[in-house]
C-alpha cells in the first residue's frame, strides 16, 4: 500500500516531452521554409527509426514498449538529432546514427533516464567521426541556391542517394557559415571581408540565423513552460560569449565576434534544447552553471582550434562524463544547514 | 523575502517590555525553498460552524497518544469512572496521562485497532458511557501565581500533547531549562494541508481562548513576542484572531502568510516569520522561538482557566461524505460513528485517510478510535484521489527538487534509496527530510518518492539498532571474556600463592639460605689442617 502523498499534480513526462516538440516546430517550419521540404522529410525517417528502435529494445529488455513510445523521449532524440545533421543526409546515416543514439547510448545504459550520454549527441558524435563527408553537404539554402530540391527529388536523393538528371550536389549545397569562416581564415582572409562574402547575414548564416531565431523563440517558450531553468541556456551562452568576446576584442580581423558565435552553428539548439537534457545535464543549480559553462567554452576550443565544424555535440558529451562529479561538488545546504545567524 | 508588509497587522511599538531588542522583522516575511500550490477543497467543510460534540456508544482510549512513552493504566474493569478522570497516568518523563472522556464504567484494557500507520493494535482502556456525562471536580488554575514547574506538572497530568499532528508533550517544550526564556512564542495557524479547516474554526469561533492559551505559554517561556502564523487563504481567521488581540492585555502579532504548502511546517513557519532556519537535528529553541499549534493553545486555556483536561478536540470530517463538516469530539470516539454523523457517501468510498492528502495515512480499521493526533478524517472516493499513473523511471528534471522545502535533492535521495546505498542518503541529509510529500506531488514520472525515503529511514534504523545490538553483545562478549579471564587468572594466583606458601619463598627465607649455602662454603674452603 502506498504512503501518502495521496494527490499528484497534473504532469507527466509525456507532456514535458510534447511540449519540447512543441518548442522545436517553429524552428522546423521556418527551415522548411528557407531550405526546402528536405528536414521534414529527414525528420520523418528519424521519428520511425528512433520509434521503432526505441520498441525494439524496450521488448528485447521485456518491458513494456507501449509506454516508452508515449513518454516521447525517443520523439525528441529523433527530432534533435534529425536537425544536428544535413537535412539532405541519406536515409542510412540517419539510421546509423539513431542507432547508436538509441541501441547505445540508451538501451545500453539502462534506458531513459540511465543514460550518462546525450542520445542525439552521441549519434552524431559517431557519424561526423565515421562519415565526416555526407556530414557536410548542408542543403544551401533557397536564397542562395536559387532553387532547391522539392518534396519529391528530395526524398530520391535521401533515399537513392543519387541526384535527379540536370541536379549537382554542388548546386544544392554550401559550406556551413563555420567552416567558410575556417577555410576563409586559412586563406588569411580577415573577418570583416569573410563577412561580405553573401552566405553571411546579419549575425550569423543567412537563413540560418533565421531558423536560430526560431530555435530562440522555443527555448523562451520552454522557460515560460517552466521545462528548463535559465541556468544552463544563461551559463552557455554567457561563457560561449564571454571566450569569444575576449579573443575578438584582442583581434577582431582574425576571430570572429560573440553575436556570430551565438548565432551561427548549434549554439542556440544546444543551448535551450540539447544540453539541457534533464537526464544527462547536472541538477544542482550551481551544477547547471558548471555544466553549461564548460559546454559553451567547449564549443569555442573545439570551432577555434578542433578539427570539427561545430563543437556542441563533444562539448555536451564531455561535459555530460563531469555531471556526476559536478553534482556532488555543487550539493546545495539543505534547510538548517546553513549558517546560522544568531 | 519580497512579501510586503501590506497584508499583515503587525505595528510597531508593540515590544514596550523589551525596548532595546530590535525587531526580527517590521512587516518583512521570508520565504523557505520550494512548496508546492495543492487544490485545497477547504470551503467543502469550512462552511458550517463546529458541530457539538456527542457520547459514541462506546470509548477505546488509547494509553499512546503522544510520542513518548504510554500512559500507565490507572483504572480496573469494572471500575466506574467520571469524566476528566485520569484513567492513564504519565509514564516516565516523556509521557502525558489520559482521561475518561466522559463517565461511565471502564469495559477493558485491551488491545484494539488504533489509528497508526503501522495498522498494529495498541493497548487501549475501553469505556462503557453512561449517558450521565458525570464530571470530576474542575477547577481553574491562577496560573500567575504559580510556579512554573507545578504548571507543566499540571499539563501533563491534563494530558495536554501537541495537536497539530505530532502530539509531543506539550509541558516539555513548555519548558525553557537552561536557557531561562524563549524570546518569541509562535502559534502555528498554518493548516496548509488541503482539506483541513479544524485549526481554521477554531480560530474563527475560539480565538479568545486560544489567545488566554498563548498567554499562559508566554508567562511558562516568557516571551515577550507572541505571533500567530496564518495563511491568507483563511481571512475570517485572521480577520477573528486579530479582533480577539484586544481582548488580551499582551501584544500579539497576527501574521498573515503566503497560502504555500507547507508553511505551515514548523521549521517552514519559523524560516517565513523569522528568516532563521532550525538548525539540523535541533530544535526551534535553538534559534529563539517555540512553536505550538493553535489547538494546543486552547487545549491548554481549557486546562489552566478551565480545569477541563484534554478530552475531546475538533476534528474536520471532509471528502467522500454527504455532510463535510467541523466537530468537536471525545478522543475514543470510533471513527466510523463519527462518519456515521457525516451522513452517506455521495460515491463509493476507496479508503479513508487520517490526517490531509500531503502527509496522512490510510486507516486500516474503521473502529479505530480518535485519538489526540487525529485532525481530519477523509474518506476517499475514485475520483476525488485516483490511483496514481504507474511510475516511470526517473528523467532527473529536478522539480522535485525545486519543491522540496528542506532544500534536499530528491532525485539523488531516490537514487540512493533505491539501491540501498544508505550510507550515500544519509550523507545527503536523508534524515532532514520532513516526508511532506512535495516531492512525489510534482514528480512526473509519478515516482511515489516519499515511499522511498521512509523505506530508507526505516531500513537506516533497522540496521542502526541492528548495530546497536551488535554492539552490545559484542561488549558484553568481551566483557564476559574479560571477566572469565580475569576469574582464570585470579585463581591461578591463589592457587600459586597457596602452593606458595609452605616453601615461604621470601626475601628471609631466600637469605637464611644464602647464608647457610655461604657457610657451607666458607668451611669447605678453610684449609685442612
Amino acid at each position: 500500500m502506498l504512503s501518502s502523498p495521496y494527490v499528484t499534480a497534473q504532469n507527466s513526462v509525456s507532456v514535458i516531452m510534447l511540449k519540447v516538440a512543441f518548442a522545436l516546430l517553429p524552428a522546423i517550419i521556418v527551415y522548411a521554409w528557407l531550405y526546402g521540404p528536405a528536414i521534414i522529410i529527414s525528420l520523418c525517417i528519424a521519428t520511425v527509426t528512433a520509434l521503432s528502435m526505441e520498441a525494439i529494445a524496450m521488448t528485447l529488455r521485456k518491458r513494456p514498449a507501449g509506454a516508452a513510445l508515449l513518454d516521447g523521449s525517443a520523439l525528441i532524440t529523433a527530432w534533435l538529432f534529425a536537425l544536428s545533421i544535413p537535412a539532405i543526409a541519406p536515409w542510412w546515416l540517419t539510421v546509423t546514427g539513431l542507432f547508436f543514439a538509441i541501441i547505445v547510448a540508451k538501451h545500453l545504459y539502462g534506458g531513459l533516464g540511465n543514460n550518462v550520454f546525450n542520445p542525439a549527441m552521441v549519434g552524431y558524435a559517431v557519424l561526423i567521426v565515421s562519415f565526416p563527408v555526407p556530414m557536410t553537404h548542408w542543403a544551401a539554402p533557397l536564397s542562395l541556391a536559387g532553387e532547391s530540391l522539392g518534396w519529391s527529388a528530395a526524398a530520391h536523393y535521401i533515399f537513392s542517394n543519387h541526384l535527379p538528371d540536370g541536379w549537382t550536389l554542388d548546386a544544392i549545397t554550401s559550406a556551413t557559415p563555420l567552416d567558410t569562416l575556417r577555410t576563409q581564415l586559412k586563406l588569411h582572409h580577415t573577418i570583416a571581408k569573410i563577412e561580405q562574402l553573401p552566405m553571411f547575414g546579419y549575425l550569423g548564416g543567412r537563413a540560418n540565423e533565421m531558423v536560430v531565431g526560431a530555435y530562440l523563440l522555443g527555448g523562451l517558450y520552454l522557460l515560460k513552460e517552466r521545462i528548463i531553468t535559465w541556468h544552463i541556456p544563461v551559463a552557455l551562452l554567457g561563457s560561449l560569449a564571454l571566450i569569444s568576446g575576449v579573443f575578438w576584442l584582442i583581434n577582431p580581423s582574425e576571430y570572429a565576434s560573440p553575436w556570430f558565435h551565438i548565432a551561427t552553428g548549434g549554439s542556440l539548439l544546444g543551448a535551450f534544447f540539447i544540453a539541457t537534457d534533464p537526464v544527462t545535464a547536472a541538477t544542482t543549480p550551481r551544477g547547471k552553471l558548471i555544466y553549461a559553462a564548460g559546454i559553451g567554452l567547449l564549443i569555442y576550443l573545439i570551432r577555434m582550434f578542433g578539427a570539427y565544424p561545430d563543437g556542441v555535440a563533444f562539448g555536451v558529451l564531455l561535459m555530460n562524463i563531469a555531471v556526476p562529479l559536478i553534482d556532488a561538488w555543487t550539493q546545495p545546504p539543505p534547510y538548517g544547514h546553513k549558517e546560522v545567524r544568531t | 523575502m519580497n512579501e510586503t508588509s501590506d497584508k499583515q497587522n503587525i505595528s510597531a511599538g508593540q515590544y514596550s517590555n523589551a525596548p532595546n531588542k530590535k525587531t526580527v522583522f517590521q512587516g518583512v516575511l521570508y520565504t523557505f525553498h520550494g512548496g508546492v500550490h495543492p487544490e485545497e477543497h477547504k470551503s467543502a467543510s469550512s462552511g458550517r460552524p463546529i458541530m457539538p460534540v456527542f457520547i459514541p456508544t462506546k470509548l477505546i482510549v488509547s494509553v499512546q497518544q503522544h510520542i513518548g512513552e504510554a500512559g500507565r493504566p490507572c483504572v480496573a474493569v469494572g471500575d466506574h469512572v467520571d469524566t476528566g478522570q485520569i484513567i492513564a497516568q504519565a509514564d516516565g518523563y516523556m509521557s502525558v496521562a489520559a482521561h475518561a472522556p466522559t463517565s461511565g464504567t471502564v469495559s477493558a484494557i485491551a488491545p484494539h485497532a488504533v489509528p497508526h500507520p503501522s495498522g498494529l493494535p495498541g493497548l487501549c482502556i475501553h469505556i462503557q458511557p453512561d449517558g450521565k456525562n458525570t464530571w470530576v471536580p474542575r477547577t481553574p488554575t491562577d496560573y500567575l501565581n504559580e510556579h512554573p514547574s507545578t504548571l507543566r506538572n499540571l499539563l501533563r497530568d491534563m494530558g495536554i500533547a501537541g495537536l497539530g499532528g505530532a502530539v509531543f508533550p506539550t509541558f516539555i517544550k513548555l519548558n525553557p531549562g537552561k536557557i531561562k526564556r524563549v524570546p518569541t512564542l509562535l502559534l502555528n495557524g498554518g493548516e496548509c494541508e488541503p482539506w483541513i479547516t479544524c485549526d481554521d474554526a477554531i480560530m474563527r469561533e475560539r480565538a479568545e481562548g486560544i489567545l488566554q492559551g498563548a498567554a499562559v505559554m508566554r508567562y511558562l517561556l516568557q516571551s515577550d513576542r507572541v505571533l500567530v502564523g496564518i495563511e491568507d487563504n483563511k481571512p475570517e481567521a485572521i480577520a477573528a484572531m486579530s479582533a480577539a488581540t484586544k481582548q488580551v492585555d499582551f501584544p500579539v502579532e497576527i501574521v498573515s502568510i503566503p497560502t504555500l504548502y507547507p508553511s505551515g511546517g514548523a521549521k517552514q513557519m519559523i524560516k517565513i516569520i523569522t528568516g532563521k532556519e532550525v538548525p539540523s537535528g535541533g530544535r526551534s529553541t535553538d534559534v529563539g522561538v517555540a512553536t505550538f499549534n493553535v489547538g494546543t493553545a486552547l487545549a491548554v486555556h481549557r486546562a489552566i482557566n478551565h480545569g477541563e483536561p484534554l478530552i475531546s478536540r475538533v476534528i474536520t470530517v471532509t471528502g467522500n461524505v454527504g455532510l463535510p463538516h467541523n466537530r468537536e469530539v471525545l478522543i475514543g470516539t470510533p471513527i466510523n460513528e463519527l462518519l456515521a454523523l457525516a451522513g452517506t457517501h455521495p460515491e463509493p468510498v476507496t479508503g479513508s485517510l487520517m490526517g490531509g492528502p500531503m502527509m496522512g495515512f490510510e486507516l486500516a480499521d474503521m473502529a479505530a478510535p480518535v485519538v489526540k493526533a487525529t485532525n481530519c478524517i477523509l474518506v476517499k472516493s475514485a475520483r476525488l484521489f485516483p490511483a496514481p499513473p504507474p511510475a516511470r523511471e526517473c528523467i532527473r528534471c529536478t522539480r522535485c527538487a525545486d519543491a522540496c522545502p528542506a532544500d534536499l535533492q530528491p532525485q539523488e535521495l531516490y537514487w540512493f534509496s533505491k539501491s540501498k546505498h544508505f550510507d550515500k542518503a544519509q550523507q545527503y541529509s536523508l534524515f532532514d527530510c520532513i516526508e511532506c510529500g512535495c516531492c512525489s506531488y510534482v514528480c512526473p514520472s509519478h515516482i511515489p518518492l516519499v515511499n522511498y525515503y521512509r523505506f530508507a529511514k526505516s531500513e537506516i534504523s533497522t540496521l542502526k539498532s541492528a548495530e546497536r545490538a551488535a554492539n552490545l553483545a559484542r561488549e558484553r562478549f568481551e566483557s564476559r571474556t574479560a571477566r572469565l579471564e580475569r576469574d582464570q587468572r585470579e585463581r591461578a594466583e591463589r592457587l600459586a600463592q597457596k602452593s606458595a606458601i609452605k616453601p615461604t619463598p621470601d626475601a628471609d627465607a631466600a637469605a637464611t639460605i644464602q647464608a647457610a649455602l655461604a657457610r657451607t662454603q666458607a668451611q669447605a674452603d678453610e684449609p685442612k689442617v
